[in-house]
């Protein structure tokens, strides 16, 4: 098991160099610069121009401002926003939480549907229930994730009132940012109402960040079982008057889910995607939401340090899918 | 400190929980301030969240006017060369006490000259108090070249020194880069050394107080109980940060705010047909126009810009682009700014007219470039649909347009090039309600060349004369004259094509009492209520 750990831990050394290089040159690649959306339609001086370039220090060589970057981050600092002028680290990780916990709320929504969709329709293959599921998986995975969390805000907010419009929790409800969990804050809180209200306010941007993993896993999920389902194994267990319950629950299900788990933590990077979407459209205070107004005012030191945290996470979650994948089925380790 | 907080916040929250009838007014603000210091910013976002609700300024703008009236400065005195303003400070003007900082002593004159010197010089430890920190507008309203000397002539008196007559000062230092900060707070933080928390923990005389930021989502202000214009009558305003209008409107429609900004445009009439909304309106102090190169062949003869002017339709353009949402504009200025002048005829829609021009002047079968901007700013919805339509228009007449467009932070800079090709869409929101802040910045010959707002690049004498004239004149209703002589210049020549003003909306609950749009585009909850 350690050797195991230790080449997947081998893999990672390489992939964050390379993510490094990605995260600082991706924003530097986008056209315009942060001095120049700065100044607007005032317009500015190319002396004022350097100036301010210089202060910045963008005006050194790009390898230069790399090796710095690097140097930072060896230090713990991710560099300091241009637009606060906050350290990123610290805003990175203000955010963090609002975006953990609805990515959490939205592939455990996923998982818990999608699998039993799949296996359903899997074991009912070919009839209504099994089309209509998959159709409408397909339906799901090709939503547009803007007009989707707009059309569910306009029906049950706004039609039918049963959910609120965005945000985290009733602006009524005022208390520390302690753990940065809405939901475990409001609990703390101990304010009568406020863990209902922070749970309301998760329902629908938790939908719709789910729909596109949910349907992909539930795709996965059928396929999988389909080809379990047809395993020698099984049809002997079926053969030895084995419940179906059994079949399915114990023996298929368990080999099934290989893959399945894959796809899940896979969807970990789908669903920090989507949450850039999602954050927009529902007011959340996540790193999503905080990305995209980084990136349009071209705040390099924010979207390099963002990008980096971001695919650290996604490169974290991936290796413990791994591990648990090892955990499972053996003989991977092994290999 | 924590505690105190934790304190505070739990009252807060207890009070709210039971509905001790305090009044809390929700504004869904369009986005999140990059800091609560007003003097390093330049986005509206940010100066509402700051200067607006949190600090004064020695003089003010009467609110819904671009009048100049006195604020922290009871009274002011402007010497006979227009070299020396004297102010006379409001004596038992409170800063803010919250649970991070108690005054000990009321606004004076060491307020007003930490607030300006920190921004004026480059070796003042305030400076860079934030990495990398600059002053745009201190440095955009050429402050550094205008100030000569701020001197204390008593604890309650302030003389500024200037290096020229500048009449537009005043107005210029009603915005919000000059709102006046604690130095005692400031003197506290330096000792403490936790400086980054000017920006983060702010101290003010303004309206309102700081209570919380959390980032991304919300903003939680106080009423300022001694306020020296006297006590808010809400008594707690939260910022509820929806960056997208179609949600705005949902979460105004839902309750969940009383008050947005920047509704989309095919959303007003749905907004106006809601019985427990009001939709207040009014002209945006904005232009949005199309800017010829002057010095490029053959845009540099006024002539041709005048045929080509002629043969555009700016009533359909303003018709199917902003649909209801502006008006045409045949001034540089927008009608609600004083020295507009109405008496100007703006250039007719002529296509045959200008055809003959066109063909007089031996630029027939002329092929040209329409630079379209590609984003969506306050006074233009849709460049490039203004452009498609232009380029129709244009075609009539025989003139081949080719659209270009670039991204916004490349378009800014390549259309002050001097040699630039073609004619750019372009726009510009008022900053403090004075003319010169539109006929100087986007039209005077110091803002012509590589990086100037003139991206027409052109300098003619008699109109910057005119300009130059009254920029020394303290008397206004003499400046009116002369802003309104330059109009006329401008129209003569043609510069650009003046295309239209927007319209700014603000949809409300009807509950919402005593709210004032402001002509500069501001949010200000000064003297807002809510019924019962």
């Amino acid at each position: 098991m350690i050797r195991f750990l230790v080449g997947k831990l081998a893999y990672l050394i390489p992939t964050f160099i390379g993510i490094t290089v990605v995260a600082f040159s991706f924003v530097r690649l986008l056209p315009g610069d942060p001095v120049l959306l700065m100044a607007g339609e005032r317009g500015i001086t190319p002396e004022r121009h350097a100036q301010l370039t210089a202060q910045l220090g963008y005006d050194r060589p790009v390898v230069v401002q790399y090796l710095d970057f690097v140097m930072g981050l060896f230090q713990g600092d991710f560099g300091t926003s241009l637009a606060t002028r906050r350290p990123v680290l610290g805003e990175f990780f203000a955010l963090f939480p609002a975006t953990v916990e609805l990515g959490l709320c939205a592939v455990i929504l996923a998982t818990i549907i999608g699998i039993p969709l799949g296996v359903f329709a899997a074991i009912k293959r070919g009839s209504v229930f099994d089309q209509v599921s998959m159709g409408a998986a397909l339906v799901g995975y090709s939503m547009p994730i803007f007009w989707w969390g707009l059309l569910l805000i306009i029906f049950f907010s706004g039609i039918l009132g049963w959910t609120p419009v965005s945000g985290r929790i009733d602006l009524l409800y005022f208390f520390p940012n302690g753990t940065g969990f809405m939901l475990i804050d409001s609990l703390m809180s101990g304010q009568s109402g406020a863990f209902t209200s922070a749970l309301r306010h998760l329902i629908l941007p938790s939908v719709v960040l789910a729909t596109i993993p949910m349907a992909v896993i539930a795709r996965q999920s059928r396929s999988a079982m389909l080809e379990v389902l047809s395993e020698d194994y099984v049809r002997t267990a079926r053969a030895k008057g084995m419940s179906p319950f059994r079949v399915v629950g114990i023996h298929a299900l368990r080999n099934a889910l290989i893959p399945v788990i894959t796809t899940i933590g896979l969807q970990i990077g789908v669903v920090m995607a989507g949450a850039i979407l999602t954050e927009t459209i529902f007011s959340w205070p996540g790193i999503g939401k905080w990305m995209i107004d980084s990136i349009s005012r071209r705040d390099y030191p924010s979207v390099q340090g963002g990008l980096l945290l971001m695919a650290g996470v996604v490169m974290i979650v991936n290796l413990l899918v791994d591990l648990l994948y090892g955990v499972i089925n053996p003989r991977i380790r092994h290999s | 400190m924590k505690f105190a907080h934790l304190l505070a916040a739990s009252t807060l929250a207890v009070m709210a929980a039971a509905g001790a009838h305090a009044k809390t007014l929700v504004y869904c603000s369009e986005g999140s301030p990059e800091g609560f210091d007003a003097a390093p910013y330049t986005a509206g976002t940010t100066l509402d969240a700051s200067g607006k609700a949190l600090y004064n300024r020695l003089v003010e703008f009467d609110l819904g006017t671009t009048n100049v009236i006195p604020s922290l400065a009871e009274s002011f005195e402007v010497s006979e060369d227009g070299l020396e303003y004297t102010f006379k400070l409001r004596p038992g003007v409170k800063f803010h006490t919250t649970d991070y900082f108690t005054p000990t002593r009321d606004l004076n004159a060491d307020d007003v000259i930490f607030s300006f010197l920190r921004q004026a010089s480059a070796d003042h430890p305030w400076n860079q108090y934030l990495p990398g920190i600059s002053y745009e507008y201190y440095n955009g309203m050429e402050m550094p070249a205008l100030i000569k000397d701020i001197e204390k002539v008593d604890d309650l008196t302030v003389k500024f020194v200037l290096n020229r007559p500048e009449a537009p000062f005043l107005a210029n230092i009603a915005m919000s880069f000059a709102s006046i900060v604690s130095k005692e707070y400031a003197d506290q933080l330096e000792a403490s050394g936790n400086m980054a928390a000017l920006n983060s923990q702010p101290i003010g005389t303004g309206p309102f107080k700081f209570v919380a930021y959390q980032p991304d989502a919300v903003i939680r202000y106080a009423a300022h109980d001694d306020y020296w214009k006297g006590r808010e009558k809400i008594d707690d305003l939260v910022f509820a940060i929806t960056p997208d209008p179609a949600v705005r409107r949902q979460r105004l429609e839902a309750g969940e705010c009383h008050i947005m900004p920047y509704p989309a445009p095919a959303d007003i009439e749905a907004l106006k047909g809601n019985d427990s909304l009001e939709v207040m309106e009014q002209p945006g102090l904005n232009v949005a126009y199309l800017a010829y190169n002057t010095t490029v062949a053959p845009f540099d003869n006024a002539e041709v810009r005048r045929a080509l002017n002629m043969a555009m339709n700016k009533q359909a353009i303003v018709d199917a682009v902003f649909q209801g949402t502006g008006t045409v504009a045949k001034n540089p200025i927008p009608p609600t700014m004083w020295s507009y002048n109405d008496a100007v005829e703006d250039t007719p829609y002529d296509p045959e007219g200008a055809k003959a021009i066109l063909a007089e002047q031996g630029a027939e079968g002329l092929t040209m470039e329409v630079w379209a901007m590609p984003v969506q700013r306050p006074y233009m919805p849709n460049a490039r649909r203004v452009a498609e339509m232009i380029q129709s228009d244009f075609a009539a007449v025989g003139v081949n347009v080719n659209i270009v467009s670039y991204e916004w932070g490349e378009y800014l800079a390549k259309s002050t090039e001097p040699n630039r090709e073609g004619a750019v869409i372009l726009g510009w929101t008022g900053d403090n309600g004075d003319p010169d802040n539109f006929l100087a910045v986007l039209l005077g010959c110091a803002a012509t060349g590589d990086g100037g707002a003139n991206r027409a690049q052109w300098c003619n004498e008699e109109f910057d004369g005119l300009l130059q004239q009254a920029k020394v004149t303290s008397d206004q209703a003499e400046r009116t004259k002369l802003y309104e002589e330059a109009q006329v210049v401008f129209k003569r020549e043609n510069p650009w094509a003046t295309l239209a003003h927007s319209t700014v909306f603000m949809p409300m609950s009807s509950k919402v009492t005593g709210y004032i749009m402001d002509p500069l585009g501001t949010h200000n909850f000064t003297g807002v209520d809510i019924a019962e």
